[in-house]
């Protein structure tokens, strides 16, 4: 390299934006997860699992189980998604990648939404995907599944979003596993109570947009809000 | 006072209601006064060379 | 007057006792008005006959569980605003009583409502919500716990004593959408029967009491956790034996 263009590499300011922050570490954390592809079946097989097993607990009678069908699917979704949560930050933690992360010059809350939308990616989609066709089992109709999917879609993010700050709060903590689900599960009880609203709103013949506008408002405070908890949640387990 | 004690035929809920705020309020003055006077008996067995440097250093040298 | 040199667990710990002396007398003094109010003085209600006397003790326990919370969190804002150790351990004090007010709150309200409404647990809002409450206290107290460093976990609690505020108003308004649209109907233990004077007064001298209780019990705590966690510190062995 000529030292014309070294000094003109050297001196071209360097862009630390959150955008360039997010779109690479969104980028690392799915590149990992492809590369452990057990850990993405094992979430949907639970999920599967648990919304069999409440029609086997019950009794299979149809007007029951559509009755119940909106909450287990929600419900199911949510304990889905708390299993995966240690494991967000647990595995840069372990190995000192996080601290690198926490000193590097990109905003630590535009790190932290990468790797929560990974997350997202990896557990909440394929579960949004997965609801509407184990809704079957539910005898639910085209219309509330379809509601649901949308709900899903809304609503998976901000458990992951609120799943985060819980993470980054019991990182390296005994027990983390149980207590990130006590303090994250009252957080979530507004997402379950518009998502399952939805679906049965729409099985009541009612329209499902003020509960999926509420959703989506929850989505947007969630999103600005939370990756800032969770930088300093992460800042206060790294001192 | 038995008139009072039946509480127009409610007593099971009244007093179990009355009893509850009872026993937590009189659990919680014990507690918290136990937790005190443990915290000043241990506080006072704290041994003075365990203690940071600076306050030993006042400790044995009395200004 | 200087008052940030109460900042100092060393200066605040005699300022603490005194208060806590008393907002103790003060409490029982309440208490007692409270109680021969709320039990003897005032009539029977046309209604819910006696078991209306529950809500004596079940407005300002459900008060006391919001407003400890409300002040837990201004003392997390301080503690992680300003790093200050004193603020952090005045929020771990008020966790413990905090989450016996709402536990209380919930049980009044459970043997109140079997006889007014037909059953101990009516899904209402703001039981459903005051149970959320209690479930948000126990994390603070359980990550409390669970953190090993003490200063880590003030600034851990606070964080998430901090989330938690943020997040009350939003549950609450969404237990309450939820509340209205499945129950329809009446069944509300927000709802209570039409208060006589009387009734009103017992029922504010029986919150002032559980006002001063609460901030009797947590001044004491506070009191036990500085001497714990400031055991190293000269002063605390010449406070202990004197």
């Amino acid at each position: 390299m000529s030292t014309g263009a070294l000094r003109a590499a050297l001196d071209r300011p360097v862009d630390f934006s959150p955008g360039r922050a997010f779109t690479w570490a969104l980028a690392r954390d799915l590149r990992i997860a492809v590369r452990t592809k057990g850990e993405l079946g094992v979430q949907l097989l639970f999920y599967v699992i648990v919304v069999s097993l409440f029609p086997l607990a019950t009794a299979p009678e149809r007007t029951l189980l559509a009755m119940l069908g909106p909450g287990v699917l929600w419900v199911a979704a949510l304990l889905a998604s708390l299993l995966s949560l240690p494991r967000l930050f647990a595995g840069d933690h372990a190995d000192g990648t996080l601290e690198q992360l926490a000193l590097s010059p990109y905003p630590l809350p535009a790190l932290v939404s990468g790797k929560i939308a990974a997350h997202w990616l990896t557990t909440g989609l394929p579960v949004a995907v997965l609801a509407p066709l184990l809704a079957a089992q539910y005898a639910l109709e085209d219309l509330p599944r379809l509601t649901l999917a949308a709900a899903l879609l809304l609503g998976t993010p901000v458990l992951s979003l609120l799943g985060a700050v819980g993470a980054a709060l019991t990182l390296g903590v005994r027990g983390g596993g149980s207590l990130l689900a006590l303090l994250v599960l009252p957080l979530c009880v507004p997402v379950l109570i518009f998502g399952a609203g939805a679906v049965e709103a729409v099985r009541a013949g009612l329209p499902a947009s003020p509960h999926l506008s509420l959703l989506a408002a929850c989505l947007l405070v969630a999103a600005v809000g939370t990756p800032f908890a969770a930088a300093a949640a992460i800042r206060i387990a790294l001192d | 006072m038995s008139e009072f004690l039946a509480m127009g035929g409610y007593a099971w809920y009244v007093w179990m209601a009355y009893g509850a705020v009872a026993v937590v309020v009189v659990a919680e003055t014990l507690a918290v006064r136990v937790r005190l006077r443990a915290a000043r008996t241990a506080a006072r067995r704290t041994d003075p060379a365990a203690a940071p440097p600076a306050a030993r250093f006042e400790r044995e040298n009395p200004a | 007057m200087n008052w940030f040199r109460y900042a100092s667990p060393a200066s605040f710990y005699p300022l603490a006792g005194r208060i806590a002396r008393a907002s103790a007398a003060a409490a029982v003094i309440l208490a007692v008005a409270g109680l021969a109010i709320g039990l003897v003085v005032a009539p029977t209600d046309a209604t819910q006959g006696e078991a209306y006397r529950i809500i004596f003790i079940h407005v300002p326990a459900s008060w006391m569980a919001m407003f400890v919370y409300f002040v837990m969190a201004v003392w997390s804002a301080l503690a992680l605003g300003f790093n200050t150790r004193l603020s952090a351990m005045m929020a771990q004090a008020l966790a413990p009583t905090g989450a016996l007010m709402a536990f209380l709150a919930l049980w009044t309200g459970a043997f109140w409502g079997r006889p007014t409404w037909g059953t101990y647990w009516a899904w209402d809002a703001r039981m459903t919500s005051t149970l959320i409450l209690l479930f948000l206290y126990l994390g603070v107290i359980a990550l409390r716990h669970a953190v090993a460093d003490p200063r880590r976990a003030d600034r851990a609690c606070a964080l998430l004593s901090l989330v938690g505020a943020v997040n009350l108003p939003i549950i609450y308004f969404s237990v309450r959408w939820w509340n209205t649209l499945h129950q329809g109907a009446s069944v509300s233990l927000s709802s209570a029967p039409k208060m006589a004077t009387v009734m009103l007064t017992g029922m504010l001298v029986m919150t002032f009491a559980a006002w001063a209780y609460c901030i009797a019990v947590s001044l004491t705590r506070v009191r036990a956790i500085i001497l714990e966690r400031e055991a190293a510190a000269g002063w605390v062995r010449e406070v202990a034996t004197a």
